[in-house]
C-alpha cells in the first residue's frame, strides 16, 4: 500500500473512530442507561447530564495513563533496579549518582541554564515586542526573530556550530578575530564561558517565543491607561516600566516558568555542540550518556530531573489559570 | 484656571482626511464647555487635540495666551477624565491619585497632603488603599476624576465621563460633577458627550459640532429658543423640531407662510419686503404645537400615538414614504386621537424660519 492511502486511512479511521466514539457512547447513554422516559425522566436526564463530561474524558484519561502515568512510575521502579535490571538495590543509583563528579557538574550546569536563558529569552522577548510594536516594519522584524522557533534544535546547533567554527573562513566569531588581527579560538572549549555559548541558541530560539506572546499581552493593555499616564507626564520608560509591566506581569511570570521547564527538557544542543565533553554537560544530556548503556543510571536521573521540574510546572499552571481569570 | 483660545484649528489625516477643520473658539476661565455632536463628528478628536494627544495638524491652541501646539501633554496644565476610566489596575486608589505627582517629583507630605484633600471632596477616603478591581463603576469614575483634581490642572477635560455607567449611577454622577464644578468656580472644564441630557444641565456653553466643524456656540437655551441653523434645530431638544417647506406669503415685523401642506404659519421672525416668494422651511418643535379648530399650520392624520402620561406624543401619517413625520407632543392624555384628523398652530414667537438650511434670525 502506498503511504499517501496509508495516511489517509489512518486519518480517516482516527478521526471516524473519536467521531464514532462519541456518537455512540452519548446514544447509549441517553438511549439505553438513562432514557429520559419511564418513571423518573427529570432524573435520568440529570443522571446523563452528570456521567456525560466523563464520556469525553475517558479517551483522553487513558491515553494520558498510558503514556505519562504508567512511565513516570515504571521509571521510578526501574531506577531502583541495577545496570541489567535483574536486581534490586534500593537507592544504589541515586547514591553513586550524587557521589557523581560529572553529576554534580551537571547539576551546578543546569542551574546556570535555568537562571540565565528563560531571564534573557523573555528579556529580549519584551525587549523585542515594545519596540516592533508601533514600527512599519515591525512584523517583519517579528517573523524573522520567530523563525528560529521553527527550527529543530539540532538544526539550530547545527547552524551555531558554522557561527563558531574554529575556522576564519566559516566561524562568524573567528572572522571577526581574524579582521582584528586575532588568532582562531574554539569558543566551545573555553572552560565555564562555553557553557554560556551553548545557552546563546536556545535563548536565540525561545526569544521568538517570548516576543510572540508577551506582543499579544502587550496589545492587550487598555491604550487609555498609558495616555492616562503621557497626562500624568510620565517619559517612555516610566511608562513601560510602571505602567505596561506591571500589567503584563502575569504572562511574563508564564513565559518566564513556561521557557525553565523547556531549559529542564533541552539536551539536543548540548549532545549535538559538544557531546557534554569540555565541562558542559547537563543533567538532560548527563541522562542521555548512560541511556541503553544503564538504564538504572538514566531512569535515576529521568526522575531527578522531574523533581525539579515539577514545583516549577505547578507555579507557572497557577500563574497561567490566574491569567485566564 | 485659564482662558483657552482655539484659532482656525483643523485636523487630518494622512493629509487627505479631513476630521475638522475651521474651529474658531474662546473659552474663558470658570466656564464649563461641552462639546456635542453626532458620532464621528470628531468631538473626542477635538478634545485629544486640546489635551495633546493627537497633533493638531492646522491653526493654533493656546491656553493662557501661551501657544499649546508643541508642548507636551503633561506641560499644558490639563487634566483628562477619560469614558473607560482608564485607572491603573496594579495601583491603589491612593496611588492612582499620587502617581502624577510623583513623576512630578513633590515632596511626600505634598501628595499625602493633595491626595487625602481630593479623597474627602470625593468621599473616597475609606477606599484609598484598595485597587481599582474592588470599586463599583461610579467609584472608579471619581478616582479618576480624584486622580485630575489632585494636578490642580488649569483646564479639566472630560471625555464621555458617565457612558460607561448605568442610567441611575449616571444622574448621580452628573449631579456630582456639577456640584464639583459648583466648588471649583475659578477652574475651566470641557465636556464632550453625546447625550444632549448631559449638555444640557451641565454647560455654561454648548458648543455643537457637524460637519467637520462647528455648527453652533452658546447657551444650552439659546440653542434651544435660537438655533442658528436646521441641524441644531433638530439636533437640540427630544423629540426633534418639525421642519415643514413653504413659501414666505407677507412680510414685515412678522413673517407669514404658507406651507406646502396647505397651512400657514404666522412666525415672529422678521422678514424684509424682498424676502417675499422665498423658498424656506418653518422649525416648529413638537411640544410648542398645540391643537387647534381655527387657523392651523398643519392638518393630518394621527398615525399612532405614546401616551406617556405628562404627555402624549402624537406620530402624523407621512406626507410621502421616506419623509420624516411630523410629530407632536400635547400635554396630558390624548389616547382618543388616534386615526383622526388632527389641525395644529403653534405661538409666533416658537415658529424659527429657515432658508437654505440656515435660520433668518442670524443674517
Amino acid at each position: 500500500m502506498s503511504p499517501l492511502i496509508q495516511g489517509v486511512l489512518t486519518i480517516i479511521i482516527g478521526v471516524g473512530g473519536c467521531i464514532g466514539y462519541f456518537f455512540a457512547s452519548n446514544l447509549i447513554l441517553d438511549k439505553v442507561i438513562f432514557p429520559p422516559k419511564g418513571a423518573n425522566p427529570g432524573r435520568n436526564i440529570n443522571r446523563a447530564n452528570m456521567v456525560r463530561p466523563w464520556l469525553f474524558l475517558l479517551p483522553a484519561i487513558l491515553a494520558l495513563g498510558l503514556y505519562l502515568v504508567y512511565p513516570v512510575i515504571g521509571s521510578f521502579w526501574r531506577s531502583l533496579f541495577n545496570r541489567a535490571g535483574d536486581e534490586f538495590i534500593g537507592l544504589g543509583n541515586y547514591i553513586t549518582m550524587f557521589g557523581d563528579d560529572q553529576f554534580r557538574i551537571s547539576l551546578f550546569n543546569n542551574f546556570l541554564w535555568v537562571l540565565v536563558v528563560p531571564a534573557a529569552a523573555t528579556f529580549f522577548g519584551l525587549l523585542v515586542a515594545q519596540l516592533t510594536d508601533r514600527m512599519k516594519w515591525g512584523n517583519i522584524a517579528k517573523s524573522l526573530i520567530f523563525m528560529p522557533m521553527a527550527i529543530s534544535f539540532v538544526g539550530a546547533s547545527l547552524i551555531w556550530k558554522f557561527v563558531y567554527a574554529n575556522n576564519p573562513d566559516i566561524g562568524m566569531i573567528n572572522a571577526v578575530r581574524d579582521f582584528l588581527g586575532m588568532g582562531p579560538v574554539d569558543v566551545l572549549q573555553i572552560p565555564f564561558w562555553n557553557n554560556f555559548f551553548l545557552m546563546v541558541i536556545l535563548i536565540w530560539i525561545q526569544t521568538g517565543f517570548a516576543m510572540v506572546i508577551l506582543s499579544a499581552a502587550l496589545r492587550g493593555i487598555p491604550e487609555e491607561t498609558v495616555e492616562a499616564a503621557i497626562i500624568d507626564g510620565a517619559n517612555p520608560f516610566q511608562i513601560f516600566f510602571k505602567i505596561k509591566v506591571p500589567q503584563i506581569m502575569g504572562t511574563i511570570v508564564v513565559v518566564w516558568t513556561t521557557i525553565t521547564i523547556l531549559v529542564l527538557k533541552v539536551f539536543d544542543i548540548v549532545y549535538t555542540m559538544t557531546g557534554g565533553n569540555f565541562g558542559t554537560e547537563i543533567l538532560p544530556s548527563y541522562m542521555m550518556s548512560y541511556m541503553f548503556r544503564d538504564d538504572g543510571r538514566a531512569t535515576a536521573v529521568a526522575f531527578v530531573i522531574m523533581l525539579i521540574v515539577l514545583p516549577v510546572m505547578i507555579w507557572n499552571i497557577a500563574q497561567a489559570r490566574k491569567e485566564m481569570r | 484656571m485659564a482662558d483657552l483660545k482655539l484659532t482656525d484649528v483643523a485636523k487630518t489625516y494622512g493629509g487627505t482626511v479631513d476630521v475638522l477643520k475651521n474651529i474658531n473658539l474662546d473659552i474663558k476661565q470658570g466656564e464649563l464647555i461641552v462639546f456635542v455632536g453626532p458620532s464621528g463628528c470628531g468631538k473626542s478628536t477635538l478634545l485629544r487635540m486640546i489635551a495633546g494627544l493627537e497633533k493638531i495638524t492646522g491653526g493654533t491652541l493656546e491656553i493662557d495666551g501661551v501657544r499649546m501646539n508643541d508642548m507636551p501633554p503633561a506641560q499644558r496644565g490639563i487634566a483628562m477624565v477619560f469614558q473607560s476610566y482608564a485607572l491603573y489596575p496594579h495601583m491603589t486608589v491612593r496611588d492612582n491619585m499620587a502617581f502624577a505627582l510623583k513623576l512630578a517629583k513633590k515632596s511626600q507630605s505634598e501628595i499625602d497632603a493633595a491626595v487625602d484633600r481630593a479623597a474627602k471632596v470625593l468621599q473616597l477616603d475609606e477606599y484609598l488603599d484598595r485597587l481599582p478591581k474592588a470599586l463599583s463603576g461610579g467609584q472608579r469614575q471619581r478616582v479618576a476624576i480624584g486622580r485630575a483634581i489632585v494636578r490642580d490642572p488649569k483646564v479639566y477635560l472630560f471625555d464621555e465621563p458617565l457612558s460607561n455607567l448605568d442610567a441611575s449611577l449616571r444622574v448621580a454622577t452628573r449631579i456630582e460633577i456639577a456640584q464639583l464644578k459648583e466648588a471649583m468656580p475659578e477652574s475651566t472644564m470641557i465636556y464632550v458627550t453625546h447625550d444632549q441630557v448631559e449638555a444640557m444641565t451641565l454647560a455654561s456653553r454648548i458648543v455643537v459640532l457637524a460637519n467637520k466643524g462647528i455648527a453652533q456656540v452658546g447657551s444650552p437655551l439659546e440653542l434651544y429658543e435660537r438655533p442658528e441653523n436646521e441641524f441644531v434645530a433638530q439636533f437640540i431638544g427630544s423629540p426633534s423640531m418639525n421642519l415643514l417647506p413653504g413659501v414666505i406669503e407677507k412680510t414685515g415685523k412678522q413673517t407669514t407662510v404658507k406651507l406646502d401642506g396647505g397651512g400657514t404659519a404666522v412666525s415672529a421672525v422678521p422678514t424684509q419686503t424682498a424676502d417675499k416668494g422665498m423658498k424656506v422651511n418653518i422649525g416648529v418643535r413638537p411640544e410648542d404645537l398645540i391643537e387647534t379648530t381655527g387657523d392651523y399650520l398643519y392638518e393630518g392624520k394621527v398615525n399612532i400615538t405614546e401616551a406617556l402620561g405628562e404627555v402624549t406624543i402624537l406620530y402624523f401619517a407621512p406626507e410621502a414614504k421616506g419623509v420624516d413625520p411630523v410629530i407632536g407632543k400635547l400635554p396630558g392624555i390624548h389616547g382618543d386621537l388616534r386615526g383622526n384628523l388632527v389641525k395644529l398652530n403653534a405661538p409666533a414667537d416658537k415658529i424659527q424660519i429657515f432658508h437654505e438650511g440656515k435660520s433668518l434670525l442670524y443674517r
